[in-house]
C-alpha cells in the first residue's frame, strides 16, 4: 500500500483519476483508484455498465493515461514517458483482448498472431515459430492462413488471445472478453485464461457477468469511478 | 510465409489493403495516371515536330543568308493577253554581295526550271536547280558517287547534271544512272554524280511519279543558255511572263558569329537597290533560334498542364486517403494498441499512397509510351520519347504520392487510441 514499490507489482495505481471533458461538464470516470496487482495474479474487474471498468482497463493498458494520480508498469510511472515509450510499453509488456476481437481483416491467422511483433524494433527469429506454437495452443493450427471474417467468433478471439500473448507480456487484459460469445463458447476462451493463469500470467479481466468474474482469483468491484469491493473468490 | 523485410511487409500491407477496394483503387490513380501519360505523349510529339523542324533548318545551313526572289504583288490585274513581270534577284546583286560583304566565303546562285525530268517513261518534277560548283559546300550535302559539277562544266556550257538520290532511284531503279542521260525538257543531260540522302535511307518515303521529292543540279551556265531567264506560264488564255535572274542566293559566312551582320547587310542592299519587295532574307540560324524559343515556350506551357494535371490526381489520391484513414479508425487503434508507433502508421498510409501514386505513374509511362507509337504509325508524325520524360514523370507521381500522403498519414498517426478503438 505505501510508496515504495512491492517487489512482485506489475501494476501500481496511486489514486488514479480520469475525467472526461463533455463540453463544460466534467464526467469523473476514475475519481481516486489505489490499487495495486502483483505478478501471477488473476483478477477480474466488475460493476455496472458506467461505473468504469474500461477506462480503468485502458489506463492499465496504457492506451489512455490519467489525469490525475499516477499509474506506474513495472515501475516506471507512465505520466513521464513519451507517446513512443508508451507505444513500446503496449507491445511489449502488455496483451490486449478486446470484446469485438479487433483483428485486422486484411491479414490472415498467422499474420495477424505477428502483428504485435511488427513493431518491435527488430524481427527476432523466434517469432513465427512461436505464433504457429500459439495458435496451435489456442486450437487454431490448422487455420493460419484463414481471414479473420472466414473464422467464427470464437476462433476470432482465440486468434486474439495468441495475438496478446506473441510478445510474452507482462500482463493480459481483457475487456469483456466473452462479450459477444455464447457461453460455451465463452467457457473455452475462460478456460484458456485459467490455464494461463495456471502457468504464471498476470490476467486482468474486466466483466459485468458474475459468473465470468467468478472464475478471476479476485474481483475488483467498481463503483461510480471507485472501488466498492474486493472479493476473494474460493 | 511471412515476410521479414519490414518495409515490404509494408509494402505489401499496403497492396492487400489496397485490393480490398479493388475498383476504387484503380479509379484512384486514374487522375495520376491520364496525367502521366498525356505530359508524355505531348513531350514526345512535340519533341517530334520541333527536331523535324530544326533539321529542315539545320539542311538550310546555320552559316548561310539565303536571299530569295519573291514574286510581289500585282497591284493592277490588267486583262492583257501576254504580260512580262520581271523581278527577283539579279546578277547585279549577286556581284556586289560578293564584293562588299566581309567574310563571306561564298555567294551561290540558284535559277530554279520549272521543267519535268524524264527517262524513258519515267517521269518526275524534282527541283531543277541551275548553280555553280560551290553549290555543295555551301549546303553542306555530300556526294554518294560520281562528282559534283566542276568549274570547266560552267565554262563549257557542259549538258551534266548531278541527280538527288530520291530522283536517282526513281528514274534508274534497275540500274546506275551514273553516264546516262535524263531530258529535262527538251533538253538531254548526262548524270556525272548522285548525292547522299539527307535523311538515312530507309526512311525516305518509297513515292511515285510526280511525287518524287529531291532536286537535280545543273550549271548555271548550261541552264541559262539552254532555258534562259524568262519562263513561260500559260493560263486561261493569256501568258504570264516572267523573269528572273536568279531565285535564290546563298550567301555561306565563314564564321557563324558574321551571319546577323551580314543578314543586315544583305536586307540593307536590297532595299537600296530594288524599287519592290520582290526579295526575302532567310536566315537559317535565326529560325533555330526562334525554333529553340518556340519549343522552350512549348515546355513551359506543357509543364504548367502537367503540373495542373498531376495536382489534381494528387488531390484525388489524398481525398480518396483521407476517406480511408476514417474509414479504418478502428483498425489504427488496434494496431496503436499493440504497439505501434506514430511514425509505424505514418509509413503504412504514406506506403500506400506511394504505392498507388506509383502505380498510377507506371501505368501511364507505359501508357504515354504507347500513344507516340500510335500517333508515328497511324498519322506518320514523327516522336521522339526522350529517356528523361518516362523517368522523371514516374518519379514525380511517386512525389506526389508522398506530398498528398504525408497529411493523411499525420491524420491517421494523431489520433487517440482510446477513440479510435471505440470508433465503430
Ligand atoms: N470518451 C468519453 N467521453 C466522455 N465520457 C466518457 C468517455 N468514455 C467513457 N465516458 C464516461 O465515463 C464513464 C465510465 O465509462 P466506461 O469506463 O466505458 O464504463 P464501463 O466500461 O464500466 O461501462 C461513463 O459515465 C462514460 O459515459
Ligand atoms: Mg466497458
Amino acid at each position: 500500500m505505501s510508496d515504495g514499490s512491492t517487489p512482485d507489482a506489475v501494476a501500481e495505481l496511486v489514486d488514479v483519476r480520469r475525467v472526461y471533458q463533455m463540453g463544460t461538464t466534467t464526467v469523473p470516470a476514475l475519481d481516486g483508484v489505489s490499487h495495486t496487482f502483483r505478478r501471477g495474479e488473476y483478477w477480474s474487474i466488475m460493476g455496472s455498465s458506467g461505473s468504469g471498468k474500461s477506462t480503468l482497463l485502458n489506463i492499465l493498458g496504457c492506451v489512455d493515461r490519467p489525469t490525475g494520480g499516477e499509474y506506474k508498469v513495472g515501475g516506471r510511472g507512465v505520466s513521464t514517458l513519451t507517446d513512443d515509450e508508451l507505444s513500446e510499453l503496449r507491445g511489449a509488456s502488455l496483451g490486449f483482448v478486446f470484446q469485438s476481437y479487433n483483428l485486422i481483416p486484411q491479414l490472415n491467422v498467422l499474420e495477424n498472431i505477428l502483428v504485435p511483433v511488427m513493431y518491435r524494433d527488430e524481427w527476432p527469429d523466434w517469432a513465427e515459430e512461436r505464433a504457429r506454437t500459439l495458435a496451435e495452443r489456442v486450437g487454431l493450427a490448422g487455420r493460419l492462413d484463414h481471414r479473420p471474417p472466414e473464422l467464427s467468433g470464437g476462433q476470432q478471439q482465440r486468434v486474439a488471445i495468441a495475438r496478446a500473448l506473441i510478445n510474452d507480456p507482462s500482463i493480459l487484459l481483457a475487456d469483456e472478453a466473452t462479450g459477444n460469445l455464447d457461453s460455451r463458447t465463452a467457457d473455452e476462451i475462460l478456460e484458456i485464461f485459467d490455464e494461463l493463469h495456471a502457468e504464471g500470467k498476470t490476467i486482468l479481466l474486466v466483466t459485468h457477468e458474475s459468473d465470468v468474474g467468478e472464475r478471476a482469483e479476485r474481483i475488483l468491484r467498481l463503483k461510480d469511478g471507485r472501488i466498492d469491493a474486493i472479493v476473494e473468490n474460493r | 510465409m511471412v515476410v521479414r523485410s519490414p518495409f515490404l511487409r509494408t509494402v505489401r500491407l499496403g497492396i492487400s489493403s489496397l485490393l480490398l477496394h479493388k475498383l476504387r483503387s484503380f479509379l484512384t490513380t486514374l487522375g495520376v495516371l491520364f496525367g502521366v501519360a498525356s505530359v508524355i505523349a505531348m513531350l514526345a510529339v512535340g519533341e517530334g515536330a520541333s527536331e523535324q523542324a530544326q533539321e529542315q533548318i539545320r539542311q538550310l545551313g546555320s552559316q548561310n543568308v539565303i536571299l530569295r526572289s519573291v514574286k510581289p504583288p500585282e497591284d493592277q490585274q490588267s486583262n492583257q493577253e501576254t504580260r512580262v513581270l520581271a523581278y527577283g534577284l539579279t546578277d547585279d546583286d549577286r556581284a556586289r554581295a560578293r564584293l562588299t560583304f566581309p567574310g563571306v566565303r561564298d555567294v551561290v546562285p540558284v535559277m530554279i526550271i520549272p521543267e519535268e525530268v524524264r527517262h524513258e517513261d519515267r517521269m518526275c518534277r524534282p527541283r531543277v536547280l541551275c548553280t555553280e560548283p560551290d553549290y555543295l559546300s555551301a549546303t553542306g550535302r555530300v556526294l554518294q558517287s560520281g562528282r559534283f559539277l566542276s568549274e570547266l562544266d560552267e565554262q563549257l556550257e557542259e549538258p551534266v547534271c548531278v541527280l538527288s538520290f530520291e530522283v536517282g532511284r526513281y528514274l534508274f531503279p534497275y540500274e546506275s544512272p551514273i553516264g546516262r542521260r535524263v531530258r529535262v525538257g527538251s533538253e538531254y543531260f548526262e548524270v556525272v554524280g548522285i548525292l547522299l540522302p539527307r535523311v538515312p535511307i530507309g526512311q525516305i518515303p518509297i513515292d511515285s511519279g510526280a511525287e518524287v521529292s529531291g532536286d537535280m543540279m545543273i550549271p548555271l551556265a548550261s541552264g541559262r543558255r539552254m532555258f534562259g531567264t524568262t519562263q513561260v506560264k500559260m493560263r486561261s488564255g493569256s501568258r504570264d511572263i516572267t523573269e528572273v535572274d536568279l531565285h535564290e542566293m546563298i550567301i555561306n559566312v565563314e564564321r557563324a558569329v558574321d551571319v546577323p551582320m551580314i543578314a543586315d547587310a544583305a536586307r540593307t542592299m536590297l532595299d537600296r537597290e530594288h524599287r519592290e519587295k520582290d526579295w526575302e532574307v532567310v536566315v537559317p540560324l535565326e529560325l533555330l533560334l526562334r525554333a529553340e524559343e518556340t519549343k522552350r515556350i512549348f515546355n513551359i506551357v506543357l509543364g504548367s498542364i502537367a503540373g495542373i494535371s498531376l495536382l489534381v490526381g494528387g488531390i484525388g489520391i489524398m481525398n480518396v486517403m483521407l476517406a480511408t484513414v476514417t474509414e479504418r479508425t478502428r483498425e489504427i487503434g488496434i494496431r496503436r494498441a499493440l504497439g505501434a508507433k506514430r511514425r509505424h502508421i505514418v509509413i503504412q498510409f504514406l506506403v500506400e499512397t506511394v504505392v498507388l501514386s506509383g502505380f498510377g505513374g507506371f501505368a501511364g509511362v507505359a501508357l504515354g509510351l504507347a500513344i507516340p507509337a500510335v500517333v508515328e504509325a497511324t498519322a506518320g508524325m514523327p516522336t521522339i520519347v526522350t529517356p528523361q520524360a518516362p523517368t522523371l514523370a514516374f518519379l514525380i507521381s511517386v512525389g506526389i504520392g508522398v506530398v498528398f500522403g504525408l497529411y493523411p498519414a499525420w491524420r491517421a498517426a494523431h489520433m487517440d487510441p482510446v477513440e479510435a478503438l471505440r470508433h465503430e
